[in-house]
């Protein structure tokens, strides 16, 4: 949005493509650290982003994602998912990035059934229901400290040694309702239609076991969205799309800002920040081109 | 006649702060329910969608999982 209001200002022909307004910050409830507002809840916060949009004479598509990008000539050629297309001489990649799922059987099935991504959205749903916690880092340590306060029962199911903050496994010791299992795989999530269970596999003794839970909380991390893209700019390890420090992909008058580049540091005023540079290269990048 | 609107939510899901600003916004009078504290409208909700997940909202028996800003409008006749 910030690459947007910046194209904008520079009186740009853009086009805003988004799947939503505002991403991430859309699942975060408090935000300290965005100057300018002591206190505010993600979803607000966007919606000011959103307003300050719409002040601009923007072309604004929201509601289909982005599913394939290629270079056509000079340009590029942009398709939705719902069959549109675009050509541009210039493009802005911020999209951000997605709650990583785990991959097993009954995963997809039972997601929005007991299977959810976020502690903070639905949580208070299981309350008094024995629930799984997936992730040994500070996400996963956050949502059990959150469901050893709701649920009956929280296991908390870890491939690794618990990896997150100190400070956060400490929190998590006095809790008479958690177990641990660390050092174990998640093989499948059970139920019909709704979970009921989860099979897990310990990885030193290869021994399985079937835990009967209502819920699962997948905290696993998160995964750049740049499938899209594949084969057009360098991706890292990571599947994160890597830029210099203006934003440049090396493909000519392609650019990326935000969580979904290698940009070490994932947070919101970074990530507007990052949009801000990469629209006014695009549009030093137009100028040289009308040259 | 006036739109029956209800609202499942739960007291800590920014989707369904949104979708009640929204409705408060527009000055849509709905039902808030608290599925967090309410089991007979988590059953409700569980049984009208087939899910368990926040917001959902029902206007005149009509369903829709999430903050779905264009269904919204369109079943209440605001302006797109």
């Amino acid at each position: 949005m910030t690459a947007a209001v910046y194209a904008a200002r520079k009186k740009s022909c853009a086009l805003l493509i988004s799947q939503d307004l505002g991403g991430q910050p859309n699942w975060t409830t408090g935000i300290e650290n965005y100057m300018g507002y002591q206190f505010i809840e993600g979803p607000e916060l966007m919606q000011k982003f959103e307003k300050q949009v719409k002040q601009f004479p923007l072309d604004v598509k929201i509601g289909q994602g982005v599913s394939s990008l290629s270079q056509i000539g000079q340009g590029f050629e942009v398709k939705t998912d719902g069959g549109e297309s675009y050509q541009a001489k210039a493009v802005i990649i911020a999209t951000g990035k997605h709650p990583r799922p785990l991959n097993v059987p009954g995963e997809e099935k039972l997601r929005g059934k007991g299977v959810t991504y976020c502690a903070i959205c639905d949580g208070p749903l299981f309350a008094d229901m024995k629930v799984a916690v997936i992730g040994g880092g500070n996400s996963a340590l956050e949502a059990a400290s959150d469901m050893v306060k709701i649920a009956s029962h929280t296991y908390l199911i870890s491939l690794t040694p618990l990896t997150g903050d100190q400070v956060l496994i400490d929190n998590l010791k006095n809790a008479d309702n958690l177990t641990l299992f660390l050092e174990q795989e998640v093989l499948e999530i059970t139920g019909e239609n709704f979970v009921e269970g989860i099979r897990i596999r310990d990885l030193k003794s290869g021994q399985e076991k079937e835990l009967e839970v209502g819920g699962v909380f997948v905290e696993i991390g998160l995964t750049p969205n740049s499938g899209f893209m594949k084969g057009v700019a360098t991706l890292n390890h990571l599947g994160e799309i890597e830029v210099n420090c203006a934003n440049e992909t090396g493909v000519p008058g392609l650019f990326a800002a935000g969580d979904v580049t290698n940009v070490p540091e994932k947070q919101i005023v970074v990530a507007a920040g990052e949009g801000a540079k990469a629209a006014l290269q695009a549009y030093r990048y137009l100028q040289r081109l009308s040259q | 006649m006036a739109q029956q609107v209800k609202v499942y939510s739960t007291p800590t899901c920014p989707w369904c702060k949104r979708t009640k600003q929204f409705l408060d916004e527009n000055k849509i009078p709905y039902q808030n329910l608290d599925v967090a504290s309410d089991k007979a409208a988590r059953d409700e909700m569980t049984s009208k969608t087939g899910q368990l997940g926040v917001p959902v909202v029902d206007i005149d028996g009509d369903v829709a999982v999430g903050f779905n800003e264009n269904w919204l409008r369109q079943k209440l006749n605001l302006q797109q």
